[in-house]
């Protein structure tokens, strides 16, 4: 009983879909575990994608976008996490995009969102600075000075860092730590003096790594106008029903795959979907699956829709609620993917036991499910 | 088209659904079921159903002919959002409506159609089930009542059990076996008699929470017309299975049922708050929270079922997912007002702040998961036609 998709969505799902198991299959994503290089993502590929398209799905006409909204783009990011693909997509447009479309000036935008359209602009966004996300916990310092502003701090778990060409980085102009109001965003070239990065391996073979700001100096235009705590949280939101979307193809991928298995394995002369006890466990996933994806599916509608502050104050509701709630399903679906399979899931040979790393990550980012229960309840009024 | 149609709603609701009549009744078995014998709970019941059955609301998909308003989809779907924005309380709680009348639809005749279809849509017989039998629960199929076959009427004889308000209703639609001489499955039969006639005793069976919704239900040679045998002999089965799907679904919307009382708010009223705003009790904060995002996300899921006919297209089998999880959530939801009003809750007549019967509900909602079949047979169901499990 989820919503069908329009005809345009079923299009690019399946052209995302004939895509990546071409070029951004399980078997790429070995390939590049494996690599020897430092790089965090593979340019060529990246490029590609552009080609499809698939980077301006979400961004306006007037950018070089097709304005398909972010319903159109969590149908890439699903496809992404069922093939457990490697790209920039997550930092760069995701959250990269999204930023500088609800933060950054006409002349910003115009300046930035098309060279993201065709791939030749590459982003991080370097704002956590902790290992759980507390978006105003902010320590990074931005002061005014006579040629623009200077950053100094240190940011962790930054993705793809060793890669992109800016990083959009969250720092504080005023205030303290913990502050809802004094945050600045800046625009900051890979390569300005006294930026430092520290790639470090993660348990999803993505790059992450600390962003170290010595004294940075930008110049104003780097500086995104339109940053206030609400658009911050609005961002936060974008980026966790995106993340909540790479979750959801994660969630169907393990359960298809071990439904699979399910009638394929025989143990005590019987195929061991023929068991009630497994019978009963997939029944009872298959219908938080359901769950998952009808509230993935209206935070993304509710972000597309959203006119007014009573439309984002829904949609902001909704982005947590899908986080959180993909986060448990997601938690759900990797465990028992593994548990079903037997030894057999436990080995690094076999794939089924690779989606729970990536999952893991993803619930993480940008507030797990504690984080955002927590937010419900508050916004709830508890 | 559409807005006109809200507006309309809106303005009729508006005008015609009195305050009373918008809020929860304590029990589910405190909304009006009408009938011969209809117990009124709220004096302003029986008027409240009359309206909305004048304009063919108690079942506005139905055709007109039948008693219905023979709206689409799309408008009965607007009706059901402007009544839950108001609190308005379901006019006519009906097994008529919800299990007896898909099967009149779908396996009756024009004649049973129009003698039957309505008197359920104005609320006038009330119906009631006779499907389990003290040895047949899960097993349905094994079922033993007989019905002779003796030319123009059947006599029966047996006896049905868990048989839903079986003491105020009208008449019952029963499964009966006509064959023995067949697989199990092949010999049951769907016939419709009046509880009045001779050989029919009723005996209610109290239950844990107090109240008798559920009856045994006794045969002594009782008489059934030939012309009262739904379908053809030996489908009873398939018409069972039909109906259990919408009995489901039923039965998981009454978790539906719009309290007043917001949890959420009742917690803050009892035990306050910390110094930032939040809920004092972190442990019981968190319950309300998860319980909250489970809610929303299976509401909403029914939602884009109703809203979406194509996104329900597999609802038979999908029903069964819908009564599991529907009536899990609902003993959850029992079980959260309990921990909010502690101790108060266990006192036998206690009642919530707008008249929840707290104590007789949440023993109720233990029987959500077993009536209709269990959560157990819901997830067989899943498994094997859902997921095609072996």
């Amino acid at each position: 009983m989820t919503l069908p998709l329009t005809e345009e969505q079923e299009m690019l799902s399946r052209s995302v879909a004939e895509f990546v198991a071409d070029r951004a299959s399980i078997t790429q994503f070995r390939a590049w575990r494996d690599r020897t290089t430092e790089t965090a993502f593979d340019s060529a590929l990246w490029r590609e994608i552009a080609e499809m398209g698939w980077c301006g799905i979400a961004i306006d006409e007037a950018y070089g976008g097709s304005a398909l909204g972010y319903s159109g783009l969590a149908l890439v990011l699903e496809q992404f996490g069922r093939h457990l693909s490697i790209t920039p997509m997550n930092a760069t447009v995701l959250a990269g995009a999204t930023a500088i479309s609800l933060m950054g000036s006409e002349t910003q935008k115009t300046s930035w969102l098309p060279a993201i359209v065709d791939g030749s602009l590459t982003l991080s966004l370097a704002w956590g600075e902790g290992a759980h996300f507390a978006p105003f916990a902010v320590a990074t310092r931005a002061e005014k000075t006579a040629q623009g502003w200077q950053l100094s701090g240190v940011k962790h778990h930054v993705e793809d860092l060793s890669s992109v060409d800016r990083f959009i980085v969250v720092a504080r102009e005023s205030g303290r730590p913990g502050d809802r109001e004094g945050l600045g965003v800046f625009v900051v070239p890979h390569d300005a003096k006294g930026v430092s990065v520290e790639a470090t391996p993660r348990v999803d073979a993505r790059q992450c790594g600390t962003l170290t700001l010595d004294d940075v100096v930008v110049d104003d235009g780097c500086r995104l106008t339109g940053v206030t705590s609400v658009a911050l949280e609005r961002l936060a939101g974008v980026i966790n029903a995106g993340l909540a979307a790479e979750l959801l193809g994660i969630c169907e991928e393990t359960f298809a795959r071990t439904l699979k298995y399910l009638k394929e394995r025989s143990q005590f002369g019987k195929l061991i979907g023929s068991y009630q006890a497994l019978q009963h466990r997939a029944a009872h996933w298959f219908v938080e699956v359901q769950l998952a994806r009808t509230i993935v599916q209206e935070a993304l509608l509710a972000l597309d829709r959203a006119r007014d502050a009573e439309g984002y104050r829904q949609a902001d509701m909704l982005c947590s609620m899908a986080k959180a709630k993909l986060a448990q399903v997601a938690e759900l679906s990797t465990n028992e993917a593994i548990q079903m399979h037997g030894g057999i899931g436990m080995t690094d040979a076999f794939d089924i036991g690779l989606y729970i790393k990536r999952a893991r990550v993803l619930e993480q980012a940008y507030g797990d499910q504690h984080h955002h229960l927590d937010r419900l309840a508050a916004l709830e009024g508890y | 088209m559409s807005d006109s149609f809200r507006d309309e709603v809106r303005a009729w609701l508006a005008a015609h659904c009195p305050p009373s009549m918008r809020v929860a009744p304590p029990e589910i078995s405190h909304l009006y079921g009408g009938g011969r014998r209809a117990k009124v709970w709220h004096p302003d019941q029986p008027a409240w159903c009359a309206a909305m059955a004048s304009r063919g609301w108690t079942v506005p998909e139905w055709p007109v002919e039948y008693g219905g308003a023979g709206l689409s989809r799309e408008h009965a779907a607007i009706l059901r959002e402007e009544m839950r924005r108001i609190g308005a309380q379901q006019p006519l709680f009906s097994f008529g409506i919800s299990m007896l009348s898909p099967v009149l639809f779908k396996f009756g005749n024009d004649d049973q159609r129009r003698r039957f279809l309505p008197d359920i849509a104005r609320g006038a017989i009330r119906w009631c089930q006779g499907y389990s039998e003290p040895n047949s629960g899960s097993d349905l199929a094994s079922l033993m009542t007989r019905a002779e076959d003796k030319g123009d009427h059947y006599l029966v004889n047996g006896q049905k059990i868990w048989t839903s308000y079986g003491d105020e209703a009208d008449w019952m639609f029963c499964l009966v076996r006509t064959n023995t001489s067949v697989p199990k499955h092949e010999g049951i039969s769907f016939v419709l008699f009046d509880m009045n006639t001779p050989g029919v005793t009723v005996r209610p069976i109290k239950l844990i929470s107090g109240a008798s919704p559920f009856c045994e239900v006794f045969f002594e040679n009782v008489r059934v017309e030939k012309t009262n045998h739904v379908g053809e002999e030996g489908q009873g089965w398939a018409i069972a299975t039909y109906l259990l799907s919408h009995e489901r679904e039923m039965i998981s919307s009454l978790g539906k049922i719009r309290h007043d009382t917001d949890p959420g708010r009742r917690a803050l009223e009892i035990f306050g708050t910390d110094g930032e705003g939040r809920l004092r009790n972190a442990s019981l904060r968190q319950t309300l929270a998860r319980y909250q995002l489970d809610a929303a996300a299976f509401r909403l899921w029914i939602e884009h079922g109703e809203r979406h006919p194509s996104a329900s297209a597999g609802m038979g089998a999908m029903s069964s997912a819908v009564k599991y999880y529907g009536t899990e959530l609902n003993k959850r939801r029992n079980e959260l007002y309990l921990d909010i009003e502690g101790a108060d809750a266990l006192l036998w007549d206690a009642r919530g702040p707008a008249g929840e019967a707290w104590a007789r509900n949440w023993l109720r909602s233990k029987g959500n998961s077993i009536e209709g079949g269990t959560s157990e047979i819901q997830l067989n169901i899943i498994a094997k036609r859902v997921l095609g499990l072996p």
